[in-house]
């Protein structure tokens, strides 16, 4: 074997958490190879956080555009092409994609196209069999394999009658009536998404609230507001059954228990939402004894497994499933194989969450019911946007920010965020947890007028009887 | 702001006694100002003041034995200051009492909990926490990188921030670093395993050099290179001098008070003017011998040492060297001084009699031709006129650079030295 196809590290999987791994050891001068099977960038530039992102944009433009009289605007007519919607969609994650094999060149990052194994070790190093072209050797290796929708038992997607997300972004034609099974960030997002452009939505949860990582408050509010918006919700239901038959037209039904009363539910699309599943098949992880937990791969806070030399990072290791996740484990993986660490691990408390369905919803922290099982005494702060002049300006001022503070020592806890924009706003608490301020720098930092940020500020002067215009 | 601690006066005390206040409460104080004297089984000594403002609060008693190095004795507040012990500013300081033990208990009363028995027992705060350490090690000056939140849940353990280790960016110390630390810690031992493998760093701090230091190392290795030195020892009787300044002293306002450092300058000046020799200047072909003697006093600083100069000490009163050299070592301690207060000279004096040090051998200070190392005044058994009495001794060496001055001219002048301490009246002809 060459010197020329032996690496210091192979990373498996070109995903958000992969290819910045990729660049992060190249930049530390370690020479690096990525093995991708599909798209570089992964499901999150090609199927997922990017491409839902430039949908959910056509369907704001198309909400803004039918509510324009409001603003004084008079526009004619108003209609929409899906499949210019879908392809817009396509043309933006295929920009991106070459945006990355360019930086995989430019960091000068060798990309394997193709399906890798780990094989035995050699020495020090592992061998990895690639399905096309010669195998190549790595000092080190991280996987990076990400997930794939989760399937339920009994429930096959058709791709036509039962979707899952890859195809519920790509569709040829508009439903009529959608029923979407899980209230995850996924499943509002494209419920958000289709009853925008015109489609009857119901979800499906089995939890007794949608959003249900979220705060109750947060989940309670997104709730209302999506009823408003004509969606259907049905909360406590379980899923039992659907049938799907193989002519498109006759659409698909559903059988689904709610409080023990079991309702037949029929639509023409059916989108399973319902998580996801590792992708740790076929990869030589048995043979090579990477342990795993309920199918994730089990890691130390540098992303190490429990085999020497054999890392893992982003959605293969767990929850929560979330690109700019991975990203960040590649890096600590990364900086810990050059031997640059400097002991910065991740918490998984200190990881935003954000969900781009309309009202927006961002979080980071502890909930409130987390805050009080951990036994926390709490003060807590909210500000509604319709007491925030660029909210209304804006036309757009449904939702809330509500802040969650130790009593004892004025940590935030957590921060929870309903409205316009909130998914560009939540990173201000990010720092400030970093950073590991408190109430009283939060109070003392100026936020710039007339801005949405404003009613973060109010948020946290509430919490400790402050507010201002409220 | 400072809170005045009870002073390690040599490396082996752990306790002493705090003989005597020489002030009260509510009392003006400037920097430099004898505020106490302390005992220990070898000595009396005293504490100086080391910032002007009020003496707030008096927290041992006079008389008080077996008072721990550490133990937080007094607190100085400059005008408008809060006290870190929660008490008020000097303006509303409470008027002393008679009887400073018997004070009802108040919350200015912080008292470490591991101090010693008291002889008249202090009463307990409420929080008996270590909080009044880590209040007077925020005032060293040194920056503590913490993030707020570690600030303030390290305030409400009472932990000492400048103890821990911190494991954020930049050796930060984070919230992690103060939970897992245990009040009154000096150093966390729960800090999380590295990861890394192990190398020296772990196991080590590196330092870097300041300039001072930097300056610090070149010269006293220069010296020590080009200046062949010798040392000449001599016990001096100090009795006659502790007499004489008491006696000055009793005719002094409280901000006048001179020190026997400040007796020893001036004894020091005569001597040099006797015998010129020693106040000398090695030039290679020439010897500079100088008119005055413009002695430079050591001043220790936190992380290196100046030797700010008395010009002309023989020409000045003793108050005004005095008044002087309290001026400059202040302005030492904050970094203020001129180069031109510092630069030049004809010879040192260090003094680590404070420390409790006996005897001790200097490095000569260039251009200087000589230093002088002052011991501790030490009450020992001599032998007058044949029969066994008790002095007050100090051992004096004598750095001197053989390039300029002889072993015999450097005998006459401690001899002189001699003298004159041990009569000081002869500082007067």
């Amino acid at each position: 074997m060459s010197d020329k196809s032996t690496y210091d590290l192979v990373v498996i999987g070109g995903g958000p958490g992969g290819y910045v791994a990729a660049i992060r050891a190249s930049q530390l001068g370690l020479k690096v190879a990525v093995i991708e099977r599909e798209n570089m960038g992964g499901v999150c530039l090609n199927w997922g956080c990017i491409p839902t992102k430039a949908l959910l944009r056509a369907a704001e433009i198309y909400h803004l555009a039918a509510t324009a009289d409001q603003f004084g605007i008079t526009i004619g007519q108003l209609s929409f092409d899906p499949e210019k919607v879908v392809k817009r969609s396509r043309d933006v994650a295929a920009t991106l994609s070459a945006g990355i094999n360019h930086l995989m060149k430019k960091n000068k990052i060798t990309v394997y196209a193709a399906t890798a194994q780990l094989r035995e070790k050699s020495g020090e190093d592992w061998q990895i069999t690639l399905d096309k072209g010669d195998p190549i050797r790595a000092r080190k290796v991280i996987l990076a394999t990400g997930a794939r929708a989760r399937h339920l038992p009994g429930i096959t997607p058709d791709g036509e009658n039962i979707v899952t997300y890859r195809d519920a972004m790509t569709p040829k034609t508009m439903p009529k009536h959608l029923i979407i099974i899980g209230s995850g960030a996924i499943g509002m997002e494209f419920a958000s998404f289709y009853v925008d452009m015109g489609v009857k939505v119901t979800v499906v949860e089995a939890a007794d609230r949608i959003l249900p990582v979220e705060d109750h408050e947060i989940s309670a509010m997104a709730e209302k507001a999506f009823m408003a918006r004509g969606i259907t919700i049905h909360k406590g239901a379980k899923l039992e059954q659907v049938n799907a038959s193989k002519a498109p037209a006759t659409g698909v039904k559903a059988r689904v228990a709610i409080d023990g009363k079991t309702t037949e539910l029929s639509a023409d699309r059916l989108i399973l939402a319902v998580g996801i599943t590792a992708n740790v098949e076929n990869l030589g992880l048995e043979e090579a004894g990477v342990k795993l937990d309920r199918g994730h791969v089990v890691t130390d806070g540098f992303g190490q497994t429990n085999v020497k030399g054999i890392y893992a990072i982003g959605d293969m290791t767990g929850a929560p499933w979330l690109a700019h996740k991975a990203s960040h484990e590649g890096v600590i993986a990364a900086e810990h194989i050059a031997g640059k660490s400097d002991g910065h691990t991740m918490k998984a408390t200190d990881i935003p969450g954000c969900t781009y369905c309309r009202p927006q919803i961002a979080s980071v922290g502890l909930t409130e019911k987390a805050a009080l099982d951990a036994g926390y005494t709490l003060k807590i702060g909210r500000f509604p946007f319709r007491g925030n002049g660029k909210a209304i300006a804006l036309g757009d001022d449904d939702g809330m920010v509500k802040t969650i503070f130790d009593q004892k020592t004025g940590e935030l806890l957590g921060a929870h965020m309903i409205g316009p924009e909130v998914t560009e706003l939540i990173q201000g608490y990010v720092v400030a947890r970093q950073c590991e301020a408190t109430e009283a720098e939060l109070m003392q930092a100026v936020f710039p007028h007339p801005t949405l940020s404003e009613a973060m500020h109010e948020s946290v002067l509430d919490a400790f009887d402050r507010v201002i215009h409220f | 702001m400072a809170i005045i601690n009870m002073p390690a006066l040599s490396p082996t005390m752990t306790e002493g006694k705090l003989a005597r206040w020489l002030v009260k409460e509510g009392d003006t104080v400037s920097s430099g100002d004898v505020i106490a004297e302390i005992e220990t089984d070898k000595a009396l000594m005293e504490v100086e003041a080391l910032d002007d403002g009020v003496m707030t609060s008096i927290l041992v008693a006079e008389g008080t034995e077996g008072v721990a190095v550490g133990t937080a004795i007094a607190e100085i507040l400059d005008e408008g200051e809060e006290s870190a012990l929660g008490g008020q500013p000097p303006v509303a300081a409470p008027k002393a009492t008679p009887e400073p033990a018997a004070r009802p208990a108040t919350k200015e009363q912080v008292v470490k909990e591991a101090s010693p028995p008291m002889s008249k027992p202090m009463p307990m705060p409420e929080k008996a926490t270590a909080q009044p350490q880590a209040a007077q090690n925020g005032d060293k000056g040194d920056r503590v990188f913490a993030s707020p939140l570690a600030r303030r849940i390290a305030e409400q353990k009472g932990i000492n921030l400048s103890h821990l280790k911190g494991t954020g960016p930049h050796g930060r110390i984070i919230k992690q670093d103060v939970e897992n630390a245990s009040p009154g810690m000096a150093r966390t031992d729960t800090a999380k395993p590295r990861a890394m493998p192990a190398d020296p760093s772990e196991q080590s701090t590196l330092i870097p050099v300041s300039t001072t230091r930097k300056v610090i190392a070149s010269r006293l290795q220069q010296s020590m290179q080009d200046a062949p030195h010798f040392y000449l020892n001599m016990d001096i009787e100090l009795d006659a001098l502790l007499a004489a300044r008491k006696a000055i002293n009793s005719a002094q306002s409280d901000a006048a008070k001179v020190t026997i450092n400040d007796l020893l300058i001036k004894c020091a000046a005569a001597c040099l003017i006797k015998v010129p020799e020693v106040n000398s200047s090695w030039e290679g072909d020439y010897i500079r011998q100088w008119h005055h003697a413009d002695i430079a006093v050591a001043v220790a600083l936190e992380g290196g040492l100046v030797t700010p100069i008395v010009w002309q000490a023989d020409q000045k009163s003793l108050t005004s060297v005095s008044g002087e050299v309290k001026a400059l070592v202040q302005k030492a301690q904050e970094g203020r001084l001129k180069l031109e207060e510092f630069s030049g000279g004809s010879f040192t004096i260090s003094n680590l009699g404070m420390f409790g040090i006996s005897s001790f051998t200097a490095v000569i200070n260039p251009p200087h031709g000589a230093i002088l190392a002052i011991g501790a005044g030490r009450e020992m058994p001599v032998v007058k006129d044949g029969a066994i009495t008790t002095a007050t001794m100090m051992t004096a060496t004598l750095s001197c650079d053989h390039r300029v001055v002889d072993g015999a001219v450097g005998a006459k002048w401690m001899a002189e030295f001699k003298t004159i301490v041990e009569n000081p009246m002869l500082a007067l002809i």
